[in-house]
């Protein structure tokens, strides 16, 4: 055990000028976000009955659903798999998901027309079990609260012992200790429950979320639609669960100045190749079945975006990461992953809109000044909570130094 | 041999736990929601449209929550310069169409409220209804706003309140389904039309309906009955005398749309057995490849707390 670092809370300071611009974008996010509350989806997006269906559900949703699928791949590396050697990135990832799927959440709210029905899936008298729809809301649902209970050692870690509130409140400091020190033990035992929960969670609502436009054959373009859709959801959500975990790994330790831990993303980038190969496969092999590749050269947006999403962004990152000199140097790596990222994301956004091709079209969607704000200021909301979080809780190993002199 | 609290308390649970999974697995369950016996409909004959719009007129007037509109606004005939499509405050249009012999030929459009509609299919919260009658129906109050309906619906029907900040609904015709159609009565818009172009009954009757009219003016009509089979079948039929495609009526197939997601959907889920099939499986994993050098620690438990 004395070889993997103990996670810390970062001590550095807090207002960067990184920070200074994630809060001008955030602000503003956040402003046409009220605006659309106030005004209406008319005020602040380019949606039309057309296209019900944009980018606040291709990129605030989808892609942050799977984007944060590095939660679940690697609580099945370290814990289900116990490979101790990784078990430094699950506290980073496991609050990347619990972030990123909070935010799905809160980004839904903006999209939907009556948010403050959300709920209403969760009443059995509304359950609808053949809308795909309702079983994606279902998972992502508990998922988020095993995420919250996954966290629940961390905040414990983090307070026992430590529980010192000011004055008068002060009474209360035994008490929340002794809840906290109950709270640890309970779930402690249990843990490994939530833990495979969350990974059958993800499986079902990764690949469910590629149910969800096999309902429009008829209006999806055919390099996008297919059957198998569920599959290449789930398996590209789980191929890019790594290359995630090695970005913001290495965004972290660029922004607090430390070295990036390549002994732990090196072998963790492995893997990589492997699922995303799988992946392309299934994605070929359709192809070749229902004989799509016809498509390939038509020359319309559908097409050209077949090429960068698939061909540039995914096989190219998956031949790069085959070699082990792109493995194991930080700069490589890290252009690898983050191509591969900016894969998935536009691949979803075609599934969802770019591909969405609805008969009666009179123009084709382009998202709105205010959907682009909105979705650029709750990811910018989303690494400010982050920061915080990495400060208050331990979350990342502590700097190698100290870990040297362990 | 008594039982003793333990086991009681394990019976317990296990009772607990089926009623849970019981209760839960009949919303999972493969329940269909194809249109089936005596369903009504409608069959739109194309051919003797003339273009009056008073379909729309009596469609405005009957749907008390629509915007009232002029009765003269529905003499205009310049709208038809323009293809329209159903939008919140019209739940049907005429559009004009280029026709046989230089005139127009006009089509009357609205909900074809389908068989097995992808909307109820699609609805997470089930505030899309398909009524034993046929109609398919919308309660503003389950609805969550998310448009899943709007992306399902393969004639692109559903319309939006978009600039609804607060109670935005989604709008559709009614098939006049609470002041006419739940009571037998034809829906307004076929009781209106002077031409007679429209023909309330049961679905079933109304394809031979339409299948004698095909071959007893076989010059006037294409031999196709568009609804009888598209997507499953549809409530609404049409007969046209010039190809389906010319008026906008889409090639589909005869598979409806639910027909893909549903299969799909329950496959994954039925009576719950795939998803806990993999807790199983998982949980082996993690049981059998436990690090076995420190079986007594508690699991999950390494990372900081055995300082
Ligand atoms: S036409 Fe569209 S809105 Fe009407 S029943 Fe069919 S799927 Fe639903
Ligand atoms: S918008 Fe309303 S009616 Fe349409 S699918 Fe969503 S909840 Fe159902
Ligand atoms: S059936 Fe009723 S709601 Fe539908 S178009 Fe006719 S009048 Fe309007």
């Amino acid at each position: 055990m004395s070889f993997h670092e103990e996670p810390a809370p970062v001590d550095k300071g807090f207002f960067t000028t990184g920070v200074k611009i994630l809060v001008v974008l955030m602000v503003t996010g956040v402003s046409f976000g009220l605006y659309r509350m106030g005004f209406s989806l008319a005020s602040t997006t380019n949606l039309n009955d057309q296209y019900p269906w944009g980018m606040w559900i291709g990129v605030d949703v989808a892609s942050g659903v799977a984007l944060a699928a590095g939660g679940f791949t690697t609580a099945f590396l370290a814990h289900i798999f116990h490979r101790e050697h990784y078990h430094a990135i699950l506290r980073p990832a496991l609050l990347t998901a619990m972030l990123g799927y909070t935010f799905v959440g809160i980004g839904l709210m903006f999209d939907l027309g009556r948010w403050y029905n959300i709920w209403h899936p969760s009443l059995p008298m509304m359950w609808q079990g053949n809308s795909v729809l309702f079983e994606v809301g279902m998972c992502v649902m508990v998922y988020l609260t095993v995420l919250y209970i996954e966290f629940i050692p961390v905040a414990t870690e983090r307070f026992i012992g430590r529980v010192n509130l000011p004055g008068i409140l002060s009474v209360l400091n035994n008490p929340i200790d002794e809840f906290l020190r109950l709270l640890d033990n309970t779930f402690g035992k249990i843990m490994f429950l939530f833990v495979i929960a969350g990974v059958v969670l993800s499986c079902l609502h990764q690949s469910s979320l590629g149910t969800l436009m096999v309902i429009a054959p008829y209006k999806v373009h055919p390099l996008y639609w297919s059957l198998l859709s569920p599959l290449f959801f789930l398996s590209s959500a789980i191929a890019v669960g790594y290359p995630m975990v090695i970005f913001e790994s290495m965004i972290a330790s660029k922004s607090f100045g430390r070295k990036p831990e390549m002994h732990i993303l090196t072998p963790l980038a492995k893997f990589t190749p492997i699922l995303l190969g799988i992946y392309i496969v299934l994605k070929i092999g359709d192809m070749i079945y229902r004989g799509t590749y016809v498509y390939l050269f038509e020359g319309s947006i559908q097409s050209w975006m077949f090429w960068i999403e698939f061909g540039l962004l995914t096989v190219v990152p998956f031949l790069m990461l085959l070699s082990s000199q792109v493995r194991s140097s930080a700069g490589w790596l890290f252009a690898a992953a983050t191509m591969y990222i900016f894969g998935v994301l536009l691949n979803r956004c075609a599934v969802f809109f770019i591909a969405y091709k609805p008969p009666f079209a009179e123009k084709v969607y382009f998202p709105a000044i205010g959907e682009l704000a909105l979705t650029i200021g709750l990811i910018a909301t989303l690494i400010l909570i982050y920061r915080v979080f990495v400060t208050i809780f331990p979350i990342l190993p502590a700097p190698a130094k100290e870990a040297v002199q362990e | 041999m008594g039982i003793d609290r333990r086991d009681f308390l394990r019976l317990l649970a296990g009772i607990g736990c089926y009623t849970v999974i019981g209760k839960s697995t009949d919303v999972w369950a493969d329940i269909r929601t194809v249109g089936h016996g005596d369903i009504l409909g409608v069959l739109v004959d194309t051919t003797f449209c003339v273009g009056c719009r008073t379909c729309e007129k009596a469609c405005n007037q009957i749907n008390k929550d629509l915007p009232r509109k002029l009765p003269e606004s529905f003499e205009d005939s310049s709208v038809f310069e323009k293809r329209r499509r159903m939008t919140t405050d019209s739940y049907t249009v005429v559009n004009s169409y280029p026709g046989k012999k230089n005139r127009q030929q006009f089509v009357k459009f609205q909900c074809m409220h389908c068989n097995d509609p992808a909307c109820v299919s699609a609805c997470i919260v089930g505030a899309l209804t398909k009524e034993d009658n046929g109609a398919v129906r919308y309660d503003p109050w389950k609805c969550i706003g998310c448009r899943y309906c709007m992306v399902a619906c393969p004639f692109q029907v559903p319309a939006y309140e978009y600039s609804n900040a607060f109670t935005p609904q989604v709008r559709k015709c009614t098939f006049c389904f609470e002041l006419r159609t739940s009571k037998g009565e034809m829906p307004a818009c076929v009781e209106a039309c002077p031409m007679e172009v429209m023909t309330f009954g049961k679905r079933k009757e109304l394809i031979k309906i339409a299948r004698k009219r095909i071959k007893r003016y076989p010059d006037r009509y294409v031999p196709h009955i568009y609804g009888e089979h598209e997507l499953g079948g549809t409530s609404w039929l049409y007969l046209s005398s010039l190809p389906f495609e010319d008026i906008d009526f889409p090639k589909f197939g005869y598979t409806s749309t639910p027909g893909y997601t549903e299969p799909i959907q329950h496959a994954i889920f039925k009576n719950f057995i795939p998803p806990l099939t993999l807790f199983a499986v998982l949980g082996c994993f993690m049981w059998f490849l436990r690090p076995q050098d420190k079986k007594s620690e508690p699991l999950l438990r390494e990372e900081g707390q055995e300082k």
